[in-house]
């Protein structure tokens, strides 16, 4: 388990997305309308579409390749699909917004 | 032997060959004296069943044809271990590399094929085989012996049979496969996914989707390398990718050859007294690689050869099985879905059962059967023999009589099986439906579908799933009315309406107040609304980047593997050297992979990364050319009167202006245009969202047109005589198209929702298009260039690079 400093809160949209790299992992942090961040692995288990690139409606992103929906909190697929990403537990401080992930 | 006899000569000592002697020897006994040359050191054996020794279920004994005692009491020379090396067909006579010359009257080439071997770097290793032979065979077992690792390059159906037997004998086994799916050429994506999982529940490892690269390791194989960077580890790596005919020492000897050795319908060659069969030969352009087709060119040889008539062989349709115990795989025909045909499918993922049939006009064509491959002989025998099957579709897929599924819908769906399959396309059973209804607690058919996913593909299901929820829910069961999306039950106009009557001016005020039922929406609802606001309230309201498609968000396409394509701006298809030059520098600095033309004249710049995205286009100093939005696409022109000697107006000019007019437009779908400089319409115009021909003073101007999934060919609106008319026109169209079609409404849908007549009589009237017209421009006047404006806002740039770098604390 690492835990890094990987940025700041507002160089990210609300719902809107970034990605990152760690190691060979693709990393895409999301940011809610709520002020929440997110973190799940880039790659939707439907047929590996960047789900940073996708939509994002209330804790959910829209995969931009066919349009599956993952559950951001738990990584879980919605219902008709099925499947799996992985989440990263993901801090934030409150008074500089820097982000913490850990791996 | 008398010497009467002819001298029959054959090649090859397989299975195809030896069968059509076997034919022979009881058609005409005494006709032949028979000479075969086999380069195997064995007599002929059943390769077929190399699977089954692999796989333990057989003995290398058990799988010998005829022994050397059946040639010698049929009077045939067999000479094994002998591999013809040239023919010379003017003096009739073959040569072998251990000296040996034959001549013959007649000869048969029956020679196979030989294992394709992928050409990677290292394939000569030590470890690296192919699957063919009793050689290969024999290695397999032997490197069991010794090693663990072995992977098996091709996940069809030699693959796979290769595969189980390494499993068989200790070998941890990964199958790589470059499709997506398994046995792809005889199996559907549904078939295929359920015997993936159930070879995994036999041990069996997958790497699918994996292009191979190089073959590591000094002498022998230690590894495979992936073009993705990966490595797998083995100690045994046996391609099983295919095979291709073995026609060397036909091609060296004269003989036509294609794909295989070319033959008619009588096995004969281009050359006279030269045969051909089995997997060597191609017939009407195909070489079989299966012992049935084989059999029958075996069969009509044997006529041939004995002089009895026969009218020839026709090609034949053929079945496959899957040799793997515990599986149980058939495929026959066209198993896929072709144009003009239908399907019926049946999945039980419970059981472990899938079959499919494939129907067209009226004739069962192809099936696939999964998990129970019972009915196989009795469909193939079908799809053979042509028979009409009108009326019993049904029966065959489910094995119901059809006065069973003709009684009244209530008192059928009641006694249905559970496991019947109610919504064919995502293969959901009665069973799944009443339980989503009984413990799901669905009530209504919406419910139903997002649960379940009846009826969520071509919905032809929604009967049955309907009559279900009556018969379980009752009086609990909801009719609910489907607005645009899940997320509300208003639709279109009546969205449109309210948000001109309470002057809503967000989409979060839009969901608010209209009670959405997901507080931020869904993909389908918050492209539209923003669509609709903007068109509404084109001054005040901003545009929601975060409610966009990914393609609208990032201003390029979004590839399939991530990357984006770059197609910029080129009005009504002209450019010039210096910008082709630009265009050029930029693709060759930026390394994309793939420069191609668009379907609508513009160049493609394929497979770009999205970091590059914003210097590329910076670099180009081009105009968007808006190939991934609902917007204005392209001006698709002809060369008209500049050059043609037909053009009798200028179709390039007005083409330019045009896309020069409404490029950036915002539509509720992507709309196309084209201009063609006189009625031989080059510029296919007639299936664009709107069409300008050019004719003797004039120009006719066309709407609705559609070149996609649905060809529609346009209507026609009205003849005009002048430019300007034709932008008056064209305006007062896309304007009148933009206010009154729903989101995701092409021109051609919506022409035929609300019907030619009142489109034309909208536009009819020159004040109302002057007013639509003046209404679109108004629109226009305050869009700008989207690559312009990201190349120069960091706050919008800098969404195309990853976030800082990683600081581990
Ligand atoms: C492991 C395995 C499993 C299979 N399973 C099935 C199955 O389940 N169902 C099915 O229908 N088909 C199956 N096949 C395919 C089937 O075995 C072939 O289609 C069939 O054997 C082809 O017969 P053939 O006579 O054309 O070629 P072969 O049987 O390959 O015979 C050709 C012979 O010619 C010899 N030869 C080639 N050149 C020369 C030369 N110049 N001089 C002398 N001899 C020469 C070769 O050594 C070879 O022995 C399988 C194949 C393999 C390898
Ligand atoms: S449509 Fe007419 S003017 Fe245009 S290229 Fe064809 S023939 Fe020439
Ligand atoms: S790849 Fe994500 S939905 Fe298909």
């Amino acid at each position: 388990m690492t835990k890094m400093l990987v940025g700041n809160v507002n160089e990210i949209d609300i719902k809107g997305s970034r990605k990152l790299l760690v190691g060979n992992t693709e990393i895409a942090l999301f940011r809610l309308t709520t002020g929440e961040v997110l973190a799940i692995e880039n790659k939707c288990p439907h047929k590996g579409g960047a789900l940073s690139e996708g939509m994002v409606c209330g804790s959910r992103v829209h995969c931009p390749l066919h349009d599956w929906r993952v559950d951001l909190h738990s990584g879980n697929v919605l219902t008709p699909d099925t499947g799996h990403v992985k989440t990263y537990e993901v801090e934030i401080d409150p008074e500089s917004g820097s982000i913490y992930l850990t791996i | 032997m008398s010497t009467l006899r002819k001298k029959l000569v054959m090649v090859g000592n397989g299975m195809a060959g030896v069968r059509a002697i076997e034919h022979l020897l009881k058609l005409a006994p005494e006709a032949y004296e028979i000479t075969i040359f086999g380069a195997e050191p064995h007599p002929n054996y059943n390769r077929i069943m190399l699977s089954s020794v692999l796989a333990g279920g057989a003995s290398m004994n058990d799988i010998i044809i005829n022994d050397l005692e059946w040639y010698h009491s049929n009077g045939i020379r067999l000479y094994t271990g002998h591999t013809v090396t040239s023919i010379d067909t003017r003096q009739k006579k073959v040569y072998t590399d251990k000296g040996i010359e034959s001549s013959y009257d007649e000869l048969i080439l029956a020679t196979g094929s030989n294992p394709f071997m992928l050409p990677l770097p290292g394939a000569e290793k030590e470890g690296v085989i192919a699957f063919r032979d009793i050689k290969d065979t024999q290695i397999m077992q032997e490197t069991a012996k010794t090693h663990r690792k072995a992977l098996v390059i091709g996940g069809g159906l030699l693959g796979l049979e290769a595969a189980r037997g390494l499993l068989h004998l200790g070998m941890e086994v990964s199958v790589v496969h470059i499709h997506e799916y398994i046995m792809e050429r005889q199996l559907d994506e549904a078939a295929s996914v359920m015997l993936r999982k159930e070879l995994e529940e036999q041990g069996m490892k997958f790497l699918l989707k994996k292009q191979s690269e190089a073959i590591l390791g000094k002498k022998r194989v230690k590894g495979l390398l992936f073009a993705d960077g990966e490595i797998a580890e083995a100690d045994l790596i046996v391609m099983a990718v295919g095979i291709k005919p073995n026609v060397e020492l036909a091609r060296k000897s004269g003989i036509e050859v294609n794909r295989g050795i070319i033959v008619n319908d009588y096995m004969e060659t281009n050359t006279p007294g030269v045969y051909s069969v089995g997997e060597c030969a191609e017939h009407r352009g195909i070489a079989y690689g299966l012992v049935a087709p084989l059999y029958e060119q075996g069969a009509v040889l044997a006529k041939r050869l004995a002089g009895v008539q026969t009218e020839g062989y026709a090609g034949s349709i053929t079945s496959t099985k899957l040799k793997v115990s515990g599986v149980d795989v058939f495929s026959a025909g066209q198993f896929t879905e072709q144009p003009g045909s239908r399907a019926l499918r049946y999945q039980d993922e419970i059981e472990g059962v899938y079959k499919k049939l494939v129907i067209k006009d009226d004739k069962l064509v192809g099936a696939v059967l999964f998990g129970d491959t019972g009915d196989g002989a009795q469909l193939f025998s079908m799809i053979k023999n042509h028979e009409n099957i009108k009326g019993m579709e049904k029966e065959l897929l489910l094995g119901v009589s059809s006065d069973a599924l003709a009684s009244p819908k209530g008192n059928r769906l009641e006694t249905m099986a559970d496991d019947e399959i109610i919504c064919g396309c995502n293969g959901v059973s009665k069973g799944a439906i009443a339980e989503a209804i009984q413990s799901g607690g669905c009530t209504s058919v919406g419910a139903i579908k997002a649960c379940t996913k009846a009826s969520a593909s071509c919905g032809g299901c929604k009967p049955l799933v309907e009559g279900l929820l009556q018969l379980y829910a009752g009086d609990n069961a909801v009719t609910v009315k489907e607005g645009i999306c899940g997320c509300t039950t208003l639709g279109r106009d009546e969205i449109v309406a309210e948000i001109k009557r309470m002057e809503l001016k967000t989409v979060k005020e839009v969901m608010n107040v209209l009670d959405w039922s997901n507080d931020e929406g869904c993909s389908k609802c918050r492209p539209s609304l923003n669509y609709y606001l903007g068109m509404l309230w084109p001054e005040e309201y901003i545009d929601e980047k975060e409610s966009r498609f990914t393609n609208e968000r990032y201003h390029a396409n979004i590839q399939k593997d991530g990357t984006y394509s770059v197609v910029p701006r080129i009005y009504g298809g002209v450019t010039t050297p210096a910008d082709l030059i630009k265009i050029a520098e930029v693709a060759a600095k930026f390394d994309v992979p793939m420069v191609k033309f668009t379907g609508g004249q513009r160049l493609d710049l394929l497979g770009v990364k999205k970091e590059d995205l914003p210097k590329m286009w910076e670099e180009l100093d081009m105009p968007s050319g808006h190939a991934y939005g609902k917007t204005l696409r392209t001006v698709k022109t002809c060369v008209g009167s500049t050059f043609c000697r037909f053009g009798t107006q200028d179709a390039i000019g007005m083409g330019i202006r045009l896309e020069k007019a409404f490029e950036r437009l915002n539509t509720p779908a992507k709309v196309k245009l084209a201009v063609s400089g006189c009625p031989r319409n080059c510029a296919e115009a007639t299936i664009k969202d709107f069409g300008v021909v050019a004719i003797d003073g004039g120009w006719e101007l066309h709407i609705g047109g559609n070149g996609g999934v649905h060809v529609r060919a346009t209507d026609l609106l009205c003849v005009v005589k002048t430019d300007d008319e034709v932008l008056e026109w064209a305006s007062a169209f896309l304007q009148y198209y933009r206010e009154n079609a729903g989101w995701n409404e092409r021109t051609a849908q919506w022409v035929e929702r609300v019907g030619l007549d009142s489109i034309k009589q909208a536009l009819d009237d020159r004040e109302e298009r002057l007013a639509l017209k003046e209404r679109i421009e108004a629109t226009l006047r305050l869009t700008s260039d989207p690559w312009k404006q990201i190349v120069n806002e960091p706050e919008l740039r800098k969404n195309f690079e990853p976030i800082s770098q990683p600081e581990t604390v």
